[in-house]
């Protein structure tokens, strides 16, 4: 069921959505039969009319006093509070389960929420260690990873139900909170405080994969961009250097500003524009040239480029694995 | 209400010349001076009813164009600026202009004649409350039709709302129309309370009271407590905005937190204070339709009140997710989940009641009833979000937009429609016609449930709140289409409502005082009431006046014979608990003061937000001179004493 909406939080893949949705069944299902037994009820208690109609068919039934009838206030609220008792414990112990980070964190990440975009920053001890990147999280699977939340401008929410309910990304505070995959696979995350236009379009994915694979990849991130050698790709660069860069940073190369998403190893996500668009160069020459028709508001200006230039920007961009 | 002397006043009985006395002294003047001038409890709660009524309409329509946005995905009917623009709009109508206000119109025309009395305990600042109320209404559209609607959600989280990322007048709009609707909330609430403890009939002790004072009372009070957090939270971002005070700026040391705080520790009373007051119409209609007294009036009547204590203390359940300590959280979950318990003594008084009573199906009572099924749909759905680790889930998802209209539409529209189908006749002297209101009823109730019931599997899909479109790919496009077909259902209903209404205040059955054969005090008058409501003071022996025989009461209350107060436009006031005669009142006469103030008022918030001094003065000037008049000491309200000697 949930396997079509990769938003839906019924099905969980970590140890921490898995205990909300037991709770989550739970109250569901108590709420479903209320409403069931409520519903009869009323039906029969409707059915039982002894007219239908308007004023003159009030007027014709003789009133009564009520009988004492407190006995139905009396076994209405007890029955009531049988699930409310269970939910309260059941709440009380999930909260102590899924709360607090966790001490044992292998893996720690800063997440900044920016309109309309995530910046991850994988911390390390040693500064060599750690990078930035956007809107795509590796973590390993089975480990308990602390993400320290962030907030740039206004107020975001950091979201990946199947793997953890929401955090807020609050300027001026840090927020803690933690993710742990128990199954390999691509999380579908989404910003869930409204933040202003774009607000629709602030997704990101987490991937979790096995310990080895997490490493090559982050081995791979750590990694400086390569000098392209194509003529084309050599002038994209450079366009890249001087009109990208007012924002956006390529590590190993003039562009190095913090404004926008790191662009290092663009090519090595799998969407772009914060899960607008697939990755291909089609898309990321009409997310240059188009950027507002496509997310309208955001923070990138369409670039105006010429075809050729726009040709050796992609060309360029598309050596950024 | 002024204290007039110490004259034992005469008892008498009604009869016509005393009913053209009084009609001499309360009927006030027409045409456009009256129209201005009037204090009448009922003017003035009719046109509280109708302008909500159009808040309403206004809000519909909003809702339509995002159900048109939504109904399938990738739609590109409207951008985000207008969509965001909508949705704010769309909320601040509903709850602000909308569910509160029609409350007031109701308890308004309503009260003096459920307690037995003449008018209001301050007819003066019930008009005034009116008119800001309208002009606050008037104010915040201004800014929506020239493209400066709210922008941030109704409740309007900062930073967002700052002028760094909110340029634009749309904030400006919305702090300044918040804090001129508050005044308006809050002189209003201060009225009803001291009608509800001063003014009711002698002998209507507060355990003879319908549910209807208690749950309007409950809710001002409530009101005059939260009000002023929400007006000063707008007040300070308007700062903010404007004079760079820092309260809520980041960069200087201001706290985003403080907003959600001061917002929602209004914000989540406000829910109870306007849906108490609805539930109150269900407590005393509905036993009309099942000919028996309501199971319970103790226990529903405190536990209106202990709603509202308990919603006191439930706030940050909207601020889970905003990285609160874990053990403060839990207290507000604990206490959002036992506020289920006093909800549920109402829902079982009122099955109880239907249950045991010889129920007659009419609009107003499929209403009603209807009220306590989708009360119940939106209490679970809360219940729900009570629980912390839940909530993380469901949070800001279109679960939690299914439970707010569960509550809003289910428990504020449903119980005011049928309060519409009681009351109707009450108001006009005209019944509405039933079987039109059997096709209004069925199109709400069944568009209602298509919109709303397949929102909250939209919610456990994952769809965030407030997003202008969605991707094809994730599942929600079914759901959509159904809740969008749903919401077009519902709006014909609505309108199939201002039809019947229309065509039944000129051709409907004449209903005569109590075509319901009803139990509380209004149904012992004319239809419509006379300006003075009514004729002698009654005299009240039980909790149901006018089906004393009926229930073989040993005590009879008084109702032709009575305190007569016909020498001057004058009232009774009573005890707080008991409803002892106390003193008699001396009732205003119509003023264009509460009238001639709003307009300095109005002038002065469109010199705040035009930035005009000359506007600001101006408005200065004309309320200062209005308030002088209303407040000259008058020696025949006995405000000064007569010279001695």
């Amino acid at each position: 069921m949930t396997g079509t909406t990769p938003l839906g939080y019924l099905a969980s893949a970590g140890e921490r959505s898995h205990a909300i949705v037991s709770l989550t069944w739970f109250t569901l299902l108590v709420s479903i039969v209320v409403c069931a037994v409520i519903t009869v009820l009323l039906w029969i208690a409707i059915a039982r009319a002894r007219a239908n109609g308007g004023a003159a068919e009030t007027r014709a039934i003789r009133v009564g006093r009520a009988p004492k009838a407190l006995r139905w206030i009396g076994v209405g609220v007890s029955i009531s509070a049988i699930p409310l008792v269970i939910t309260l414990v059941w709440t009380m112990v999930t909260l102590a389960a899924t709360s607090g980070p966790p001490a044992d964190a292998h893996l720690v990440l800063d997440v900044t929420g920016h309109q309309w975009w995530w910046e991850v920053h994988y911390d390390a001890v040693q500064p060599d260690q750690s990078f930035t990147t956007a809107n795509e999280i590796h973590i390993p699977v089975n480990t308990r990873v602390l993400v320290r939340l962030h907030g740039a401008d206004v107020i975001h929410s950091f979201w990946v139900p199947k793997l953890a309910g929401k955090t807020d990304t609050i300027p001026g505070q840090t927020n803690l909170t933690w993710l742990q995959a128990s199954v390999a696979g691509h999380y579908l995350g989404q910003c869930t405080e409204y933040c202003g236009w774009q607000h629709a379009h602030m997704q990101l994915e987490v991937v979790a994969e096995s310990p080895q694979e997490f490493q090559r990849w982050r081995v791979q991130q750590l990694q400086p961009a390569h000098n392209p050698l194509g003529e084309s790709e050599q002038r994209g660069r450079q366009l890249v250097e001087f009109r990208c860069g007012l924002c956006h940073e390529v590590r190993g190369t003039l562009a190095a500003s913090r404004v926008g998403p790191d662009l290092t190893h663009l090519k090595s996500r799998r969407l772009i524009a914060a899960g607008v668009l697939p990755n291909t160069a089609g898309a990321l020459g009409g997310w240059i040239e188009e950027a507002q028709g496509i997310k309208p508001g955001c923070q990138m200006p369409n670039q105006n480029l010429t075809a050729q230039q726009l040709t050796d920007v992609v060309a360029y961009l598309e050596t950024l694995q | 209400m002024n204290r007039g002397d110490d004259r034992v006043p005469a008892l008498g009985t009604a009869s016509p010349g005393l009913e053209h006395r009084l009609y001499e002294l309360w009927e006030g003047e027409g045409g456009l001076q009256g129209f201005l001038s009037t204090v009448d409890h009922k003017k003035i709660g009719l046109r509280y009813i109708v302008t909500a009524f159009i808040f309403l309409l206004l809000g519909g329509i909003e809702a339509l164009i995002m159900r048109l946005q939504l109904a399938a995905p990738d739609l590109k009917l409207i951008g985000p600026e207008q969509y965001d623009q909508l949705f704010s709009t769309h909320g601040m109508t509903m709850i602000f202009l909308y569910a509160g206000p029609i409350l007031s119109g109701f308890s308004n025309y309503l009260w003096p004649l459920l307690l037995g009395t003449r008018d209001m305990a301050f007819p003066r600042v019930n008009a005034l409350s009116y008119w800001i109320y309208l002009a606050s209404g008037i104010f915040l559209y201004v800014g929506f039709l020239s493209g400066n609607g709210p922008n941030d959600g109704w409740f309007n989280y900062v930073p967002y709302a700052n002028r760094d990322y909110n340029p634009g007048m749309s904030e400006d709009f919305y702090s300044l129309g918040m804090v001129l609707l508050g005044t308006s909330t809050t002189v209003g609430a201060a009225n009803f309370i001291v009608t509800a403890m001063r003014t009711r009939a002698p002998g209507m002790s507060i355990n003879r009271a319908p549910i209807l004072l208690w749950g309007t009372l409950t809710a001002n009070v409530a009101n005059l407590l939260v009000v002023p957090a929400v007006s000063l939270a707008f007040f300070l971002l308007w700062m903010d905005r404007q004079f760079g005070t820092h309260f809520f700026d980041v960069h200087a040391g201001g706290q985003p937190l403080l907003w959600q705080h001061l917002f929602w520790i209004f914000g989540h009373p406000w829910v109870y204070a306007i849906v108490l007051p609805s539930m109150a119409f269900v407590s005393d209609g509905l036993p009309v339709f099942c000919r028996r007294t309501l199971v319970g009036y103790p226990l529903v009547a405190l536990s209106t009140v202990a709603t509202m204590i308990l919603g006191f203390g439930v706030w940050v359940h909207h601020m889970f997710a905003t990285g609160l300590p874990a053990l403060g959280m839990s207290f507000f979950s604990a206490a959002s989940i036992a506020i289920v318990v006093p909800s549920a003594v109402a829902v079982f008084s009122w099955l109880a009641t239907i249950w045991n009573g010889r129920p007659v199906v009419t609009t107003a009572f499929l209403f009603f009833a209807s009220t306590i099924l989708l009360f119940v749909i939106g209490g679970v759905s809360g219940f729900m979000t009570a629980s912390v680790p839940v909530d993380w889930q469901l949070t800001d998802t279109y679960f939690v937009v299914a439970h707010l209209h569960y509550v809003l539409i289910g428990i504020n529209v449903f119980p005011v429609v049928g309060a519409v189908y009681f009351w109707f006749p009450k108001m006009t002297g005209r019944l509405l016609d039933e079987r039109l209101g059997r096709w209004n009823f069925w199109l709400m109730f069944i568009g209602f449930n298509v919109c709303f019931l397949p929102m909250h599997l939209t919610g456990l899909f994952g769809m965030p709140r407030r997003v202008y479109t969605y991707g094809p790919e994730m599942g929600w496009t079914t759901l959509n289409l159904i809740t969008s077909v749903g919401a077009f259902i519902f709006a014909i209903g609505v309108v199939l409502l201002v039809v019947n209404v229309l065509k039944s205040r000129r051709v409907g059955a004449l209903a005569g005082p109590n075509p319901w054969d009803a139990h509380t005090l209004e149904w012992s008058i004319p239809s419509p009431p006379p300006p003075y409501n009514f004729a002698v003071i009654p005299a009240v022996a039980t909790r149901h006046p006018l089906w004393e025989g009926y229930l073989d009461e040993e005590v009879r209350s008084s109702l032709d014979r009575g305190l007569l107060l016909d020498k001057a436009k004058e009232s009774l006031g009573t005890t707080p608990l008991d409803a002892l005669p106390d003193m008699i009142l001396r009732m205003p006469e119509d003023t264009s003061a509460p009238f001639v103030l709003t307009l300095g008022l109005g002038a002065l918030f469109a010199g705040l937000i035009l930035k005009s001094w000359l506007l600001m003065i101006c408005g200065l000037i004309i309320l200062t001179a209005a308030l002088l008049v209303w407040l000259w000491p008058r020696r025949e309200l006995r405000e000064r004493e007569a010279a001695h000697g």
